[in-house]
């Protein structure tokens, strides 16, 4: 006889993105939508709630019929690229959201960790934050009167939890944080990628700590993209890819599957499309980016379409490179590398930027980027900025076993060793 | 509400007998006590935290909690007298004090409360609980402002103390205390839950504590209506911090009874706005983290 912890039904969950506002061409129109304003704002903020069917255009949907079941006692893993919706899906698990349809069935009491020190207060001293943030997660006062010594010792921040938590170092804050978490005790856990923090001691500690709850019987639910933590500690895989799942099966398969499908196609969402010149003829019909893993590396592919109603002699390739949070890593102007578009005239053609082992220069993990189209000293014509995504592949820069990850050690692997004079 | 399949057996009856449906809510709802009781401890420590951290770094401390109704006292002094607002039968600074102190908490905490889902909205994008404690904490903490107010109005008693006698009405101070909470937390709960959707609401807020300070009888008696028609004084009375201020008057000063019409209509309508509210934050809580 099957029992189940989790039965997740046809769940979707819709949100609404800021569609693009309509330009105002005349002075008059400028002004009446001025005078509108109170009412466009009004329908706008009430929308954030509610759906009306006509207008669907600004709204995606974040998962989409998803459905899948838990088992008590099983761990399962939800794996997926960033916006896959394995957020809003635990948010959804975790009641902080409603789905816009479908159901979740859930036996036993749930606990789940999105943050560690969830409403931690800088003022207060560790012992207070403790019970706050204890209190948040649900548990009970007498319930962390009983428990408090375990928390404090399993933290290592005994001496200081009477000294306000704003003097701790962002190590310790998170040491006792995850304490708090990990001495509750419910049926089934979702854990949303905590261990992204503190040390590599502690990462462990707190992997220890997940395994013994997984271990004890109880039901947990993990998201993470560290697939070395995934396998570790989960049976069974899911996987989800735009809001829906592709693929379910023991971790090792979903870990596979999920690994090959990083290097595959992400195409940029083709609704941007076509991105039409002003003044001119050309437009982009699509762009895309692919990474390749070789036996060197791996290499970047960024392909797009341009579509011309003229002739142009020349056009010029600018290529940009920047970190998820905006820093520029790297802008190669069409004259610097050479990326000239010659002779380009009416109709289609497909071109693809190389970038040959770029893991060699860059380190693991997402960049965004930006193609922009130019009549070299006289005109900008297309400017497809931060439309696309890649993620690097982990290199082993060098050669001694550790990839070079951006979350951990920067974004350039530079030449380094050490000699003795 | 469906049923929870045959597969969920029942095996462990004290752990796994609780059961959870999520489902998309639709329209209104009704606010789940239980629930909220068995977070109790979580409004404890929400309370606890407000108090501690209020006046933290600050040289005055809980002074600050005093410093304001007693300024607003001189000032208003001088405007009350100037307009010819003052009674005649009683001093003016304890007049004016005695409608300070249920004011002030008022304004605070329907301030505050209004506020509070926007302050943590943080909070609420992270975890689940039941929100209704996010904006009855200030209503509740702000009553120990309140309660420091009060050793100023002990001095006020003994500086006039020919003048001032001390009755029984006195008596029913906590039922006014239990009224005004009420009515702060309806009020609250109807503008948190705007408040996280619409900010207006916050530039709102300001603007109409500013009007309903001089709709609130503070700077000068009810009585001054007494020319008006009847229909103004019921409308006038549904305002529930009128029936409060007229009442604290009557308890702490003794000017005249207690008057129960006012606190009568008061307190229908503060259990109507707090009721409502109630109904409205529950519909309204199921967006909450998608709009924050």
């Amino acid at each position: 006889m099957t029992n189940l912890a989790v039965r997740v039904e046809n769940i979707s969950k819709k949100y609404r993105i800021g569609a693009k506002e309509a330009k105002s061409e005349t002075f008059v129109e400028a002004i009446m939508k001025l005078v509108k304003a109170p009412m466009t704002n009004f329908r706008k903020l009430q929308n954030l709630s509610n759906f009306r069917q006509e207008d669907e255009d600004d709204v995606i949907w974040a998962l989409k019929d998803v459905t899948f079941d838990v088992k008590m006692g099983e761990s399962v893993a939800i794996v997926g690229n960033n916006g896959a919706g394995k957020s809003t899906l635990l948010k959804i698990l975790s009641k902080i959201t409603d789905p816009t349809t479908g159901s979740v069935i859930i036996k036993g009491k749930i606990s789940s960790l999105l943050e560690v020190g969830t409403g931690f207060h800088p003022d207060l001293t560790g012992r207070e934050n403790v019970y706050l943030n204890g209190t948040i997660l649900g548990m009970k006062k007498t319930e962390i009167d009983r428990k408090f010594d375990e928390i404090v010792d399993f933290s290592g921040v005994a001496k200081f939890v009477d000294t306000q938590v704003k003097r701790y170092s962002s190590g310790m804050r998170v040491r006792l944080a995850f304490a708090v978490a990990a001495f509750l005790e419910p049926d089934i856990l979702i854990i949303d990628e905590v261990l992204a923090v503190g040390d590599l001691d502690f990462q462990r500690k707190c992997l220890g700590k997940m395994d013994d709850v997984a271990k004890s019987g109880r039901t947990v639910l993990f998201v993470s993209h560290n697939m070395a933590a995934v396998r570790n500690l989960c049976q069974r895989g899911i996987m989800l890819v735009n809001g829906k799942v592709t693929f379910t099966g023991g971790i090792e398969e979903v870990v596979s599957v999920y690994e090959n499908n990083l290097n595959s196609n992400t195409i940029v969402n083709p609704d941007i499309f076509p991105l039409k010149a002003k003044g001119f003829a050309i437009q982009m019909n699509s762009l895309s980016s692919r990474i390749e893993n070789t036996s060197d590396g791996a290499d970047l592919y960024i392909e797009f379409e341009l579509e011309s109603g003229e002739n142009f002699s020349i056009l010029g390739v600018n290529f940009l490179i920047q970190t998820t949070d905006g820093q520029i890593i790297s802008k190669i102007l069409f004259k610097m590398a050479d990326l000239y578009i010659k002779d380009f005239n009416t109709g289609k053609k497909t071109f693809t930027l190389v970038s040959k082992n770029i893991n060699h220069f860059l380190a693991a993990g997402e960049y965004m980027y930006s193609v922009y189209i130019n009549i070299p000293r006289a005109a900008k014509l297309i400017y497809a900025h931060q439309l696309g995504r890649f993620e690097i592949p982990g290199y082993d820069s060098y050669g001694f076993g550790t990839f070079f990850e951006s979350a951990k050690h920067g974004i350039v692997p530079i030449p380094l060793k050490l000699e003795e004079a | 509400m469906a049923m929870p399949s045959s597969e969920f057996t029942d095996t462990d009856t004290e752990h796994h007998s609780l059961i959870t449906i999520i489902k998309p809510k639709k329209g209104w709802q009704v606010v789940d006590i239980k629930e909220l009781f068995r977070y109790r401890d979580l409004l404890l420590f929400f309370v606890y935290r407000d108090i501690k951290v209020l006046y933290k770094q600050t040289v005055l401390g809980f002074a600050w909690a005093i410093i304001n109704p007693v300024f607003n006292m001189l000032v208003f002094n001088f405007i009350g007298k100037m307009g010819r607002l003052a009674p005649g039968n009683v001093p003016y600074l304890p007049f004016l004090y005695v409608g300070l102190i249920p004011w002030t908490y008022f304004s605070n905490s329907v301030n505050m409360s209004s506020q509070s889902l926007i302050t943590s909205s943080q909070i609420l994008t992270k975890v689940y609980f039941p929100r209704l404690v996010i904006p009855l904490t200030p209503v509740i903490s702000k009553l120990v402002d309140f309660a420091i107010s009060f050793s100023v109005l002990i001095v006020l008693f003994i500086v006039y103390s020919n003048q001032i006698t001390i009755n029984l009405n006195i008596l029913f101070l906590p039922l006014l205390i239990v009224l005004m909470v009420i009515a702060a937390s309806g009020m609250g709960l109807w503008f948190s839950a705007m408040a996280i959707q619409y900010r207006d609401i916050k530039y709102a807020i300001t603007f109409l504590t500013q009007i309903l300070f001089f709709l609130t009888p503070i700077m000068y008696p009810i009585s001054k209506f007494d020319s008006f028609g009847p229909v103004f004084k019921f409308c006038y009375s549904l305002y529930p911090m009128t029936g409060i201020e007229e009442g604290f008057r009557a308890c702490l000063l003794g000017i005249g009874p207690m008057p129960w019409n006012l606190l009568l209509i008061g307190t229908a309508s503060s259990i109507f706005i707090f009721v409502s509210g109630a109904f409205y934050f529950a519909r309204m809580e199921k967006v909450f983290a998608d709009v924050a």
